[in-house]
């Protein structure tokens, strides 16, 4: 049951999407924000919309996985909302007490969401459809060249990548720890947020230290196979620029620009 | 006959609690091991096999003492990559050895450090999986594979360094029955085709039965050494240090007891009801 759980719901598939390379998509999803964050009003806002349709339709995602996605964050976009609405100067259109809710709250709370929005589901087309070892190694890649400013980045990638795999058999262990724990008449259901918390200590405290048992064991074996850091490394699949990402990128590119015209003019 | 692996007194002890006296792991072990000879070191818990098996690789460096690999010395950091490429080790537990999260990338974490060219790497990974029978699961998570399984990918990330030796640290010991005996298989198959040596570390008699020589250990000493036919005959002394024979010997040890003239040395099954058979037909 908990084992199913994936970090970043990665579906896999081969769409157009699926086939771009992890360099690529991490550069369209970076452009795409900057877009979003550069739209003003309708006119480049649709034009941020029009481009998630169609990073949608390439993708094959259905829209109800990225619908599904938002709703952790639901409460920070009403939230958003509500302050946009109330704490925005401008002309008055309505207020109660010590609440003002201006025209042009309504405009900014409205675009808020909309960019919010935008952004989260975004964000999920790359994690959807880029397996996590494909991101790491993309970002391996393209902040390669942060090495001469001494950043350890394959350092990083390398725990991203071990943290990922580490994953199901961590939450495997709480599954077991906490079967013992119940076993032992220990009560995770009932009682207040306090005491259910207090109740989580049995649970954390074995994992912590079999986690770091487990660090260690994989430390030696990692170096009883030749692990000495990134120098020196090859790659059992080394990432290749297709046409095809040359062209994605050129034309996000061309909208980056277009959108940057037409916010300069406020539409 | 080359010897792949020597050790001249070497002598080891952990780090003791404060204020206590350091107590020896090792004491003053000889020990050389022939060239794609499969080696079985047996012991009770504690009996330092374990230390030993960490030393053929230089994972612990000898407190007092020598080690060689193919005539390296392990002391010698700059032979350290070498020494690690040829003598590849598998550990207990397969979940803390497994690196990445796909099966092919896991068994390329090896060849990738050493520096191997990218085609190279995937000719390697594929043959190391068909040599432990794994090729179907090569784009499999690790995660939902069984333990023998996972071990089985371990033993290929370790071929796939091309090493000259394998030692298998109780890898074993956390797999059920049949998971043990596809290890066990695929670890001799590799020992007779491709004439790696392998050393098994272990406490299960019946995995010691086949091997070409038994090196029993303990209390930081080796106390037999010889072939399977000659050490697992020795009932009262492998009991004297907490083991027990193969079942087959001990069913024939207890049958010499009661007066049957029968010989000790039948370590498999067949061979067992074979010499029960000419004894009562004597």
């Amino acid at each position: 049951m908990l084992k199913d759980i994936t970090l970043g719901q990665y579906f896999p598939g081969n769409s157009l999407a699926h086939r771009l390379d992890p360099r690529t998509k991490i550069l369209l999803t970076v452009l795409y924000i900057v877009i979003l964050f550069c739209a003003r009003w309708f006119v480049s806002y649709s034009l941020v919309i029009l481009l998630l349709l169609i990073g949608i339709k390439v993708s094959g995602v259905a829209p109800k996985a990225l619908v599904r996605g938002l709703k952790p964050i639901v409460f920070i976009i009403c939230f958003t909302a509500v302050l946009n609405l109330f704490y925005t100067p401008g002309e008055i259109i309505a207020s109660f007490w010590i609440f003002k809710v201006t025209k042009e709250g309504i405009v900014t709370a409205f675009f808020m969401v909309l960019r919010i929005t935008m952004l989260i589901m975004g964000t999920f087309l790359l994690t959807y459809t880029t397996s996590p070892i494909s991101l790491t190694d993309g970002l391996e890649s393209l902040l390669g060249p942060l090495k001469r400013i001494k950043v350890p980045v394959h350092e990083l990638a390398m725990i991203m990548s071990i943290a990922l795999r580490m994953i199901p058999t961590l939450i495997e262990e709480t599954d077991k720890i906490m079967s013992a724990q119940k076993a032992r008449g220990a009560d995770f259901e009932s009682g207040s947020l306090f005491q259910r918390a207090r109740a989580l200590v049995p649970i954390l405290i074995p994992l912590f230290i079999s986690a770091f048992r487990r660090a260690d064991e994989l430390a030696v074996a990692m170096e009883c196979r030749c692990y000495r850091g990134g120098e020196g490394r090859t790659k059992l699949h080394v990432l290749h620029y297709q046409p095809r990402d040359y062209l994605v990128l050129l034309t996000y590119t061309v909208l980056l620009a277009g959108v940057l015209v037409l916010a300069r003019f406020g539409l | 006959m080359t010897e792949i692996i020597k050790t001249k007194s070497l002598t080891f002890s952990y780090p003791p609690d404060e204020g206590k006296e350091p107590i020896p792991a090792l004491k003053e072990i000889d020990l050389s091991v022939e060239q794609g000879s499969f080696v079985v070191v047996l012991g009770h818990n504690g009996s330092g096999k374990s230390t030993l098996a960490k030393h053929m690789n230089a994972v612990l460096l000898p407190g007092g003492g020598k080690v060689w690999v193919s005539g390296m010395d392990t002391t010698d950091e700059n032979l350290l990559v070498e020494v690690r490429r040829q003598v590849g080790m598998v550990f207990q537990n397969p979940d803390n050895q497994i690196v990445a999260n796909v099966v092919e990338e896991d068994v390329a974490f090896g060849p990738e450090n050493l520096g191997v060219p990218t085609e190279e790497i995937q000719r390697r990974v594929a043959v190391a999986l068909k040599a432990v029978g794994m090729e179907e699961f090569t784009l499999h998570a690790p995660h939902h594979l069984s333990g023998g399984q996972k071990q089985r990918i371990a033993i290929a990330g370790v071929i796939a360094m091309e090493p000259a030796c394998i030692v298998l640290d109780e890898s074993t010991a956390m797999l059920d029955p049949l998971g043990r005996r596809d290890v066990l298989d695929t670890v001799r198959h590799l020992n007779r085709e491709k004439g790696i040596t392998i050393l098994l570390i272990t406490h299960h008699m019946e995995e010691a039965a086949t091997a070409d020589r038994v090196v029993v250990m303990d209390d930081g000493r080796i106390v037999m050494d010889g072939a399977p036919g000659e050490v697992l005959v020795r009932v009262e002394e492998l009991r004297k240090i907490g083991l027990a024979a193969p079942h087959t010997v001990e069913l024939l040890y207890g049958l010499r007891q009661d007066g049957f003239d029968v010989p000790l040395d039948a370590l498999d099954i067949r061979t067992c009801a074979d010499v029960i058979m000419t004894s009562l037909n004597k």
